[in-house]
């Protein structure tokens, strides 16, 4: 019953959005709807129920590793956004409200989806969903990036339904019954012998191939991750973090099931190796553009591209690996919200985002500035936040796995890409600020409502990777065993 | 039976190769129109006794497909006031030439993948990954948002075609899901583009260079 509130609560809350006459009180169904998931998924988080068989949908292991995170980002973002709404209200709300609330409906609904066709109709529709997220901000930019997110989202999200496709027609090959749960196709490979494995598994490879490529545009993995910058840039702070801790979130979960299933069919080197490929060059990628980007909103979405990768590397390499990365989506994800809101008020505050006409925004915005500074340190691994431990992991899992050049190549980039992040943090904290950024930044005011989500983020982000709550290590544990176990 | 499938999704593959050659913008909709209206009679084809479900998706693809979107494409074109696509990114020739090396590469990658036994001797994977590949030329290739969205239809239209391959055992439900999906889309690309058209006076996307490093 509660699976099917995490869903159903916030579409009711988005139609009650749709008719509620008063835009200055609408933004408060978004922290009512959060504080509901927020409960719902803790509530399942400890008395998770069994799965039942031949469900569409249910609080699987996987689910339940990653879901509660995507409710506690969009509880804490739905605070900060009834602050944001406030300062914006010469913008009308009525849709950006309403499409926040559908999204985070259809992320619950693609995370405990069992099956395939399931999964892409959500995934599809969360993108759409996102749509009028982006272009919020009105300006032609915005519209610029909406336009190159609908086609090269709307592109992987076709490549992924062709995958889909193939893998369904693969296990027709393989004498299926056209079942397309992730159970049914994972046990119906496993056992393949003879004329049925020969004539599935050139299908299998296909739609291996592409459902990594159309997930992989979602999560954003180079060289599928133009749409990155350009949307991080436009959309609102709360968008960014949304998109990238949940959004992705959800589009790893999808890479992730459909590995499983490709690893029943005896496939597991191949997903391994793609994988570790796709990994390592989008960390590489992101590290060269975080050295040159000149945009500090754009810069964040490289870190994503970043983490992104972190999260392929991690799931290349094994069980302990996949423990890491579960334990990563968390740390990223949280850690993204504060940057993300801190980063937005910054660009509130400086009226710009173009480094070279930002700075000294220590003394514009001084909560704002070391709230940023300090997400700088915790995204790039420095202990005792959360990324440290979960990057460390990965670092341990490849050696774990000899996989020597993988860890030199992994630390490389990491280095890289701090470089690349403390450039531009400082150059917009540090030095004195310009005298455009004085006016705009006199009506900015740092109230409680725009600090302290970004300091609970953070706060959070030490809390996970100081202390890892038992109940979080033991789900993500339970995960791993689903994801690498053979039915 | 496979006879009378292959001469429609052989005709579906001839109009990719008509839109990939074509410079006005209201016959490129047309190929698109008349593509997604082809396919949307095939699932009746492949039915040997009629069900009222895939009668339903039959009728709806086509009047989505053959009559919706194209109007709200023609709409959008009156609007801009443009009639051709003018600096192509590949020309026509190029892309013409692109589509056919598809095509036939297309029909020997068909022949290497098995198929199930009912369906060996159908254009169905062929003509699905041609018109993919053709769409995806169109989409990468030209710079006006209208041809950018014939050619998502078009790679719509192609996943739709594989889609087939499937039609007897998986669940309608994911299909109908599909098809209000893929019309959603359309409908969010086209208020996107209108404000496109209004916010910088044109449909050329050569325009959309502001973001970039």
């Amino acid at each position: 019953m509660n699976e099917l509130a995490l869903i159903a609560v916030p579409l009711l809350f988005a139609a009650l959005a749709l008719v509620w006459p008063r835009e200055r009180t609408r933004s408060w169904l978004l922290p009512a709807a959060g504080g509901l998931h927020v409960a719902s998924s803790l509530w399942l988080l400890v008395f998770s129920p069994a799965l039942e068989p031949g469900a569409w949908f249910g609080f699987d292991p996987l689910a339940r590793a990653v879901l509660p995170m995507i409710s506690l980002l969009f509880f804490v973002c739905s605070i900060y956004a009834v602050a944001y709404l406030k300062v914006r209200q010469e913008r009308r709300n009525r849709l950006f409200v309403f499409a926040l609330l559908v999204l985070l409906g259809l992320l619950s609904l693609a995370v405990q989806a069992q099956n395939l066709g399931l999964l892409w109709v959500a995934a599809e529709a969360a993108t759409l969903m996102t749509v009028p997220l982006i272009h919020f901000n009105g300006t032609a930019r915005a519209f610029e990036a909406s336009w190159k997110y609908l086609l090269i989202g709307g592109t992987g999200i076709a490549l992924s339904l062709l995958g889909s496709f193939c893998l369904g027609y693969a296990s027709l090959n393989a004498g299926g019954s056209g079942d397309l749960s992730f159970h049914a196709l994972a046990g119906q490979f496993v056992h393949l012998t003879g004329d049925y494995a020969v004539k599935s598994h050139p299908w299998v490879i296909a739609a291996w191939v592409l459902l990594l490529a159309g997930y992989g545009t979602k999560m954003g993995l180079a060289p599928m991750h133009t749409w990155k910058p350009d949307v991080y840039g436009e959309a609102p702070g709360i968008v960014g973090a949304l998109l990238a801790g949940g959004t992705t979130t959800m589009a790893f979960v999808a890479v992730l099931r459909v590995k499983q299933v490709v690893d029943a069919a005896g496939d597991s080197e191949m997903t391994q190796r793609t994988l570790l490929a796709f990994g390592l060059f989008s960390m590489l990628v992101a590290a060269l553009f975080l050295l040159s980007t000149p945009d500090f909103k754009r810069m964040l979405a490289y870190s994503s591209v970043e983490h992104m990768g972190i999260l392929a590397v991690g799931a290349a390499l094994g069980g302990l690996g996949i423990w890491a990365a579960l334990f990563h989506v968390w740390t990223n994800s949280l850690t993204k919200g504060a940057l993300f809101l801190s980063a937005g008020n910054i660009r509130r505050a400086a009226g710009t985002r173009n480094v070279s006409e930002v700075s000294g925004m220590a003394w514009c915005a001084p909560l704002s500035a070391r709230l940023f500074v300090t997400g700088l340190f915790a995204i790039t691994a420095c202990p005792p936040f959360g990324p440290f431990f979960s990057e460390l992991l990965i670092v341990r899992a490849a050696f774990t796995a000899h996989a020597n050049f993988t860890a030199a190549a992994f630390l490389g980039c990491l280095l890289f890409a701090f470089f690349g992040l403390t450039r531009l943090v400082f150059a917009v904290v540090d030095g004195r600020p310009h005298t455009a950024a004085r006016t705009t930044a006199r009506r900015f005011r740092e109230t409680a409502g725009v600090i302290l989500p970004p300091l609970a983020f953070l706060g959070c982000s030490a809390w996970i990777g100081l202390a890892t709550p038992a109940l979080l290590s033991q789900a993500w544990s339970a995960a791993v065993q689903l994801l690498v176990s053979k039915p | 039976m496979t006879n009378t499938l292959n001469l429609f999704i052989g005709l579906a593959m001839g109009l990719n190769l008509l839109a990939l050659a074509s410079s006005r913008l209201p016959s490129v909709i047309r190929a698109a129109a008349l593509q997604g209206m082809v396919l949307g009679i095939l699932p009746l084809l492949l039915e040997h006794e009629f069900q009222w479900l895939v009668g339903v998706v039959a009728v709806g693809t086509i009047a989505v497909k053959g009559f919706v979107i194209p109007h709200l494409l023609r709409r959008a074109l009156r609007a801009a006031n443009i009639d051709r696509e003018v600096k192509p990114l590949i020309g026509f020739v190029p892309s013409l030439l692109l589509g056919a090396a598809a095509t036939i590469g297309a029909v020997a990658l068909g022949g290497v993948l098995p198929l199930l036994a009912g369906q060996a001797g159908s254009l169905l994977v062929p003509g699905s990954f041609a018109t993919v590949v053709g769409g995806f030329l169109m989409l990468m290739g030209r710079a006006k948002a209208i041809s950018q969205v014939c050619g998502y239809l078009i790679l719509e239209n192609g996943i739709y075609l594989f889609g087939l391959l499937l039609i007897n055992s998986t669940p309608l439900l994911v299909e109908a899901g599909i098809l209000l999906d893929l019309t959603v889309a359309v409908f969010v690309i086209g208020i996107i583009m209108d404000r496109i058209q209004k916010e910088f006076d044109s449909l050329d996307t050569n325009k959309l260079t502001t973001l970039r490093e």
